[in-house]
């Protein structure tokens, strides 16, 4: 099946019509991208899987689904979400001019809420009654578990032990939301161990249940859905800078884990060859040290989760563990998508260490008075590096894909701060 | 189909009973332990042997082959490893099958692998989360050498069956229920049914597994399938032994038991 662009009427009016098929699109059929992506599952999973790709597919032409999603995204989520420029911030980025896609500003705190939102509304169509879901940083999980409260589902959440720990703040308001959440101790006891534990629950629960998985991963059709709920991302920001600037950017930049806040973002300009789409994986202590998330830096193609794509593995095919300070990157495999974008070069995936990224946290909480999600912070750091590259007048997006809140705890060990007064910021952790 | 099943299948039909397929991971707990156990496995009437190829993201398994595979890991259980241990089984007493997550054999290399399980006496490869769409070139290079054993599941409709089965040679890997690999107290009320489905599409044998542990459980499954998989049952009792000899002998007991059970 060949995809096509859902036609889409957005909530400031805007109609997407048929448009022509690129080349990129036309390779992306049958749930692969190029050679990525597929489906690697249990035989028990294919039923579901189909079932939910009929769903989508039948859910997108549905005009009811559409207006009700719509007016959630609206009226619920507060959407469209604002595209800042960011003055102050841009003075350390070569001159460039940056704006910042304000996902921030979603209800619940970052882009997860759009795709939850969407595959929430596809769990009642289906007639299930119960919503799993995987969470690094915690913000997929308290989506899904605001979705699953509004719309009086049932909720689990499978977290990483390790995460539970980091990303504190979010397990509490997942279980203030009614959800249950569930802490995770095998393996690296992170987001690839939560995935793990999400399929182990579904594949005996799914007659009842849906897996709202996070992003752009796992086996079709989720990283063409979970592309297609995000994709107002990109629509949003294409329409804004063109109202701001009368002009496309030459850059889009976005932090990459599982990478949909990417591809959301990305979404908005694949077809526009001279907008560069820059994606930021996790260099943890350094790719050097082996510490770190870096997937197109240190990784090669495999199959983990259910989709062949960039993993990081050893000579064996064993996964090994990620590190990063931002749980939310903290992942050996990425979006095949992404994969394939890497491949034929449309994309291009640098990565950035944590130290770079904490420093991004901080100069742009100093500079806009907005403090971004660790996981986002590599982003601005990517920006930074763009600008300089790109020189004065070039124009830049950043997906400002989640705030800060989550983090203060990481971020007031990493800067020593904390105490009320008179403690300077350290240069180091 | 490799003849190897075939054969097995045709022995234990001609003396009436189910085929017993016992499953352990190798390298658990070591790899030299991993052979003298599985060894007694077939000692003791198991017919066929599935040899687990360790993986980091076993997200098919229940706890007790999550344990015995992270221990395997951890104990530098590799690829050649497991093929070490396939080249050291009791091949002419039993059937020697491998059962793998699909990175591994992907990452070793399609044509590799299949061309080394053959010449160390492997007959077949079950792959759990590898389903016929995506097994183009796994099939290409293993026809007619090395069994291709597919899943199929209670939620597996039977125009899915129809195409299952006829990807699938040697046997027919039944999931008794909706879930992971382990020992539970009822082998699942959908088996019976969807083994019938089966019926309906293939003359290939059809072996039932998940949630078998007991010799009991193993003569209902055998009134109605060809084969009675087991595996969780042997990691458990080897995990309760405190030494490799109590071991050996806990799993010939069990082998034994089941091994009654299967008669019809």
């Amino acid at each position: 099946m060949i995809l096509s662009r859902p036609v889409r009427t957005q909530p400031f009016g805007i109609v997407e019509g048929e448009i022509k098929l690129t080349t990129y699109e036309t390779a992306i059929s049958a749930g692969h991208f190029g050679p990525y992506g597929g489906r690697f599952v249990p035989e028990a999973l294919t039923a579901a899987l189909d079932e939910l790709d009929a769903a989508f597919r039948s859910a997108i032409i549905d005009p009811d689904f559409i207006d009700r999603l719509t007016k959630l995204e609206v009226s619920y989520t507060g959407r469209p979400s604002p595209l800042t420029k960011a003055d102050r911030f841009a003075e350390h980025c070569g001159g460039a001019r940056i704006y910042l896609k304000r996902e921030d500003l979603n209800h619940t705190g970052s882009h997860k809420i759009n795709n939850a939102i969407g595959q929430a509304l596809l769990t009642q169509r289906m007639g299930k009654t119960r919503m799993i879901a995987e969470t690094g940083a915690g913000q997929h999980g308290v989506a899904t578990a605001t979705a699953a409260a509004l719309l009086g589902l049932d909720c689990t959440v499978f977290m990483g032990e390790e995460d539970t720990r980091r990303q504190a703040l979010n397990v509490v308001r997942m279980q203030l939301l009614g959800a249950e959440v569930f802490s995770v101790t095998a393996g690296s006891r992170t987001l690839k161990d939560a995935i793990n534990e999400a399929m182990r629950d579904w594949v005996a629960s799914v007659e009842k249940t849906h897996y709202v998985l996070g992003t752009v991963t796992g086996p079709a059709p989720f990283p063409e859905m979970v592309r297609y709920f995000q994709a107002i991302v990109g629509r949003e920001a294409r329409e804004q800078i063109q109202a701001a600037e009368g002009r496309l950017p030459d850059a889009v930049v976005a932090c990459v884990g599982g990478g949909s806040n990417a591809i959301g973002l990305f979404s908005g300009f694949m077809d526009d060859a001279t907008v560069q789409l820059r994606g930021y994986e996790a260099g943890g202590d350094g790719v050097e040290t082996g510490r770190h998330a870096a997937r197109f830096a240190a990784g090669s193609p495999g199959v983990l989760h259910g989709a062949r794509t960039y993993v990081m593995q050893d000579t064996w095919g064993q996964t090994i563990a990620s590190h990063s300070i931002s749980a939310g990157l903290d992942y050996p495999g990425v979006g095949p998508e992404h994969s394939w974008l890497h491949d034929t070069g449309r994309a291009k995936y640098e990565a950035v260490n944590d130290d770079e990224a904490m420093a991004a946290l901080a100069l742009l909480s100093r500079t806009e008075g907005i403090i971004p999600a660790i996981e986002t912070a590599h982003a601005l750091a990517g920006a930074m590096r763009v600008g300089r590259e790109l020189g004065p007048d070039s124009l830049i997006i950043v997906n400002l894909s989640g705030r800060g809140d989550k983090d203060v705890a990481t971020a007031a060990r990493w800067f020593g701060i904390g105490a009320p007064a008179g403690i300077e910021m350290a240069e180091g952790r | 189909m490799s003849r190897r099943l075939a054969e097995v299948f045709a022995q234990t039909r001609s003396t009436n009973r189910a085929a017993l397929i016992g499953y352990l991971p190798a390298g658990f707990p070591t790899a030299d332990a991993s052979v003298e156990l599985m060894n007694a496995m077939i000692d003791s009437g198991v017919d066929a042997i599935e040899v687990g190829l360790p993986y980091s993201d076993p997200l098919m398994d229940g706890a007790d082959i999550q344990f015995a595979v992270a221990h395997a890991l951890s104990g530098g259980t590799t690829t050649e490893v497991v093929l070490d241990v396939v080249g050291r089984l009791d091949g002419d007493r039993a059937a020697i099958l491998v059962m793998s997550y699909w990175n591994p054999i992907e990452r070793y290399g399609v044509e590799r692998f299949a061309t080394r399980l053959k010449a160390a006496g492997g007959n077949g490869v079950i792959t759990p989360d590898l389903t016929w769409e995506e097994a183009g070139p796994w099939l290409a290079a293993t026809a007619g050498a090395i069994d291709t054993i597919f899943l199929v599941a209670p939620s597996s409709t039977d125009d899915r069956i129809k195409t299952v089965v006829k990807k699938t040679s040697g046997f027919v890997y039944a999931a008794s229920t909706m879930g992971v690999t382990g020992a539970r107290s009822e082998v699942g009320a959908g088996a019976q049914g969807l083994v019938a489905r089966c019926r309906l599409a293939t003359k290939l044998p059809i072996a039932v597994g998940l949630g078998v542990s007991t010799g009991s459980q193993a003569h209902e499954v055998a009134a109605y399938a060809d084969g009675v998989i087991v595996g969780s049952a042997f990691v458990r009792c080897i995990r309760a032994a405190p030494d490799l000899p109590a071991a050996i002998s806990a799993v010939r007991a069990l082998a034994g038991e089941l091994a009654e059970g299967v008669k019809r």
